[in-house]
């Protein structure tokens, strides 16, 4: 129900920040994530960052499915 | 500025009299000017037409934003009829181009949409050569309004349309599909891209490098309004056959997917104004896909499908995903509305 | 690299495999919208073998928004002095008269805003004018609807107002894992409600209810990373609540946000569209924000009208396949919609009308062999 996308925090000023995704910017609000960083890929619904997502987490889930996909061609 | 050119339209610049001539003879003649179009009389008496069926067409322009990186509203309203008379394998030559302002438009804005026109005709080798400029009070209309009427003729040994469509059709895009939808998008929604702009280009040249190459064409579409779910959909429609598309095949440049994942769109949906689709003979796939590239048009061209036999109580466009399941390409129905969810 | 055809076929692959173990067939429920309009724009359904069966809950805001809340919008649309704002979602929904885009082309003030921060600005540029936002939308919204009324508030702006119509997810959950009809093994949990709410919001399911979920994001390998986990641990028989979006999603979720919506909102009774009212499912706002709550305006509305055989709900609860709806496919197709499952394009309606009408012929995939052979 929530389209959220994943863009990376370039600027940020006070509660307004640019996140980016290949090259293509916009303005969003981080009054629901004040903490956030720039360089820190935030997860970005409706106009609002809403949390961020962890790039360690992402390369660990990306092994665990490889390993599915690995297992599968070692049968 | 240029004699004729105001600073805001008023409602006389479209009453016909002085401010009308002074617009017309400031800034569209100079602009567009040809022996057909200089005597500004009530109608262009043109030469015979070449051997040949004769084609036309007429489109109506009202894209907001009217300028756009990569663009205008007076490019695209050329561009647009142009593709249209290609589409149908005809040489495009002679053009109308009526205009509907809006009181207090910027004549900036007139200027810049001219100049797209006349760099859109020049590039497309027609002529404008007949045209009309009506002013609507303010509120009533949206800055800057065009429709052009182009005429052209289809050379006596060239047959292209649907009806020649058969299985086994090799169907193949000439290059990123979405281009000016995303960018028309992007600035109605804030996106900013540094790269991102519109593909509006006119065609001609491509379809007679296309069809000069000894390459079979049976059909040819550009994807504007409604993209590439519409024209499939509307071959299917017209041919009886299924249009099979692959995923994992179609060209979408990075920045149209990111701004289709931003605001919740399909790319496929989304209007390209200077791609053609072309469907075919079988053997002809690699043929066509080297005719194309060897344009500069078609740099990005790719085979994007294949023409099947439409089973009983099946999907007319079917789209075979990039993790290798099927999903059916329907018409959209209603607007290109961005979600939420 | 997490659209992958290759981890995807794999995947399957396990699926396959590990359900032809399984003792009879595995029912598994996503609420989630955007899990229905990811799965379904894979193709991802009929990828899976015949023990896995992947039902759709109410996880369409949309869907679940019920016919007097969408009457009450277009009553304040046409009060003087006063625009409606709507996220794009919401327009093509049958109310009792008409859908807001038909009473838009009739000439009521209603414009489509891709966030609450675009009504906040329009509030601001239109000081004269009410600016009155739907708020529809599960609990990844409702912080977004929170802040820019914070926003409104520490700004001065006056005119800005809501029509509270955000739902949170657990009551109707729990009345899903309780139903003896629906059978529902194990849920996929939706990946950014649970950014929010932390997954541990959604261990009461396996705790009191006994029922498995696994959070999971949104990508198709995400989905089928979650569907198997589920094979595995009804086939470990355990019953437990996992998370499986860790990059995105935490235990404990977005404190500010939770924070927030603590402050601006209450729970409340609420109306699901072909449920009915479920407790404490809904959101309202607290007394103290009582002077941005539009339903506090007093309109007329026309007598509630839903159409007649509708089974949305039936179909929301996941009870029923669309095609059992009398009105499905015939009064009632995605061009034509009758009811919200149909309108919006992850409602389960449309979703089938889309890819199982036309489910007659064996997709290539499902058979091996390359679609382009």
């Amino acid at each position: 129900m929530c389209l959220a996308i994943p863009m990376e925090l370039k600027t940020r000023d006070e509660l307004e920040g640019v996140v980016e995704l290949d090259g293509v910017r916009r303005t969003v609000s981080l009054m629901l994530l004040p903490d956030a960083e720039v360089g820190q890929h935030l997860l970005i619904h409706a106009g609002y960052a809403i949390g961020a997502v962890d790039a360690e987490e992402a390369a660990r889930t990306l092994e665990l499915l490889r390993e599915y996909a690995d297992a599968m061609e070692a049968l | 500025m240029r004699p004729g050119l105001p600073d805001h339209l008023l409602l006389a610049h479209g009453a016909g009299g002085r401010l009308t001539r002074e617009l017309v003879e400031g800034t569209f003649l100079p602009a567009l000017d040809n022996q057909f179009l200089r005597p500004l009389s009530d109608a262009a008496v043109l030469p015979e037409l070449p051997a040949g069926r004769p084609a036309l067409t007429t489109d109506a322009f009202v894209v907001d934003p009217p300028i756009f990186p990569g663009g205008t509203l007076g490019h695209l309203s050329i561009c647009g009829t142009v593709n249209d008379l290609s589409m149908a394998g005809a040489r495009p030559l002679w053009l109308t181009w009526a205009l509907i302002l809006e009181e207090g438009a910027p004549g900036e804005l007139i200027r810049t949409c001219v100049d797209g026109a006349r760099q859109a005709a020049c590039e497309a080798g027609v002529q404008v050569v007949a045209g009309d400029t009506k002013v609507v009070p303010r509120g009533k209309g949206d800055r800057i309004y065009a429709v052009s009427t182009g005429l052209g003729v289809v050379p006596p040994d060239r047959d292209i349309g649907d009806h020649r469509m058969q299985e086994g059709d090799v169907i193949l895009a000439s290059g990123p599909l979405g281009d000016h939808g995303a960018t028309i998008m992007a600035c109605r929604h804030d996106l900013g891209s540094e790269t991102l702009q519109s593909d509006c280009a006119p065609l001609a040249g491509l379809v007679e490098a296309l069809l000069s190459s000894g390459v079979d064409v049976h059909s040819l579409h550009d994807p504007t309004r409604g993209g590439l779910v519409a024209v499939t959909n509307e071959a299917a429609g017209r041919s009886g056959l299924r249009q099979s598309l692959d995923e994992r095949s179609i060209p979408l440049r990075a920045e149209v997917r990111a701004v289709c994942e931003v605001l919740g769109l399909d790319p496929l949906g989304l209007a390209s104004e200077g791609r053609l689709i072309a469907w075919v003979a079988q053997d002809h796939g690699t043929r066509a896909l080297d005719a194309l590239r060897a344009h500069p048009l078609g740099l990005g061209a790719a085979i994007v499908g294949r023409v099947e036999a439409l089973p009983a109580g099946g999907s007319p466009v079917i789209l075979t995903t990039s993790v290798g399941g099927t999903r059916p390409l329907d018409l959209l129905s209603g607007s290109d509305l961005p979600r939420i969810c | 690299m997490l659209n992958d055809a290759k981890a995807v076929a794999g995947l399957l692959d396990h699926i396959r495999r590990e359900a032809a173990e399984l003792e009879g067939r595995l029912t598994i429920m996503e609420v989630c919208g955007t899990h229905t309009h990811s799965v379904a724009a894979a193709g991802l359904r009929r990828m899976l073998p015949p023990t896995v069966r992947l039902i759709s809950g109410p996880g369409c805001p949309v869907c679940v928004t019920p016919v007097d809340y969408l009457d009450r919008a277009l009553a304040l649309a046409e009060l003087p002095a006063t625009v409606v704002c709507t996220f794009g979602d919401l327009v093509r929904v049958p109310s009792s008269t008409c859908s807001l885009e038909l009473a838009r082309a009739r000439g009521a003030a209603i414009e489509v805003v891709y966030s609450p921060r675009d009504a906040l600005a329009l509030a601001r540029r239109q000081p004269e004018t009410r600016v009155i936002f739907l708020a529809v939308g599960f609990e990844t919204t409702v912080p977004t609807v929170a802040a820019a009324l914070a926003e409104a508030e520490s700004n001065g702006v006056r005119n800005l107002l809501i029509l509270p119509g955000n739902k949170v997810m657990p009551p109707p959950m729990r009345a899903l894992a309780d139903d003896p009809e629906l059978n529902v093994d194990g849920f996929l949990l939706p990946g950014h409600v649970s950014v929010i709410t932390g997954w541990q919001a959604f261990s009461f399911l396996a705790d009191t209810h006994g029922v498995a979920g696994v959070v999971v994001g949104f990508t198709p390998t995400d989905v089928l990373a979650g569907v198997l986990h589920l094979i595995r641990e009804r086939r470990a028989g355990r019953v437990s609540v996992s998370n499986l979006y860790g990059r995105a999603v935490t235990a404990e979720g977005n404190r500010a946000a939770l924070g927030l919506v603590e402050r601006l909102f209450e729970p409340t009774d609420a109306s699901w569209r072909g449920f009915g009212v479920i407790p404490g499912s809904g959101l309202a706002l607290r007394p103290a924000w009582h002077h941005r709550d539009a339903s506090a305006i007093n309109v007329d509305l026309p007598p509630p009208r839903e159409p007649v055989g509708c089974r949305c709900g039936d179909v929301l609860r996941g009870a029923i396949d669309p095609p059992e709806c009398p009105l499905f496919g015939a009064a009632c197709t995605p061009s034509e919609p009758q009811g919200a499952c149909m309108v919006s394009s992850e409602g389960t309606c449309a979703a089938w009308h889309r890819h199982e009408m036309h489910a007659t012929e064996p997709s290539a995939a499902g058979q091996g062999r390359s679609a382009w052979s």
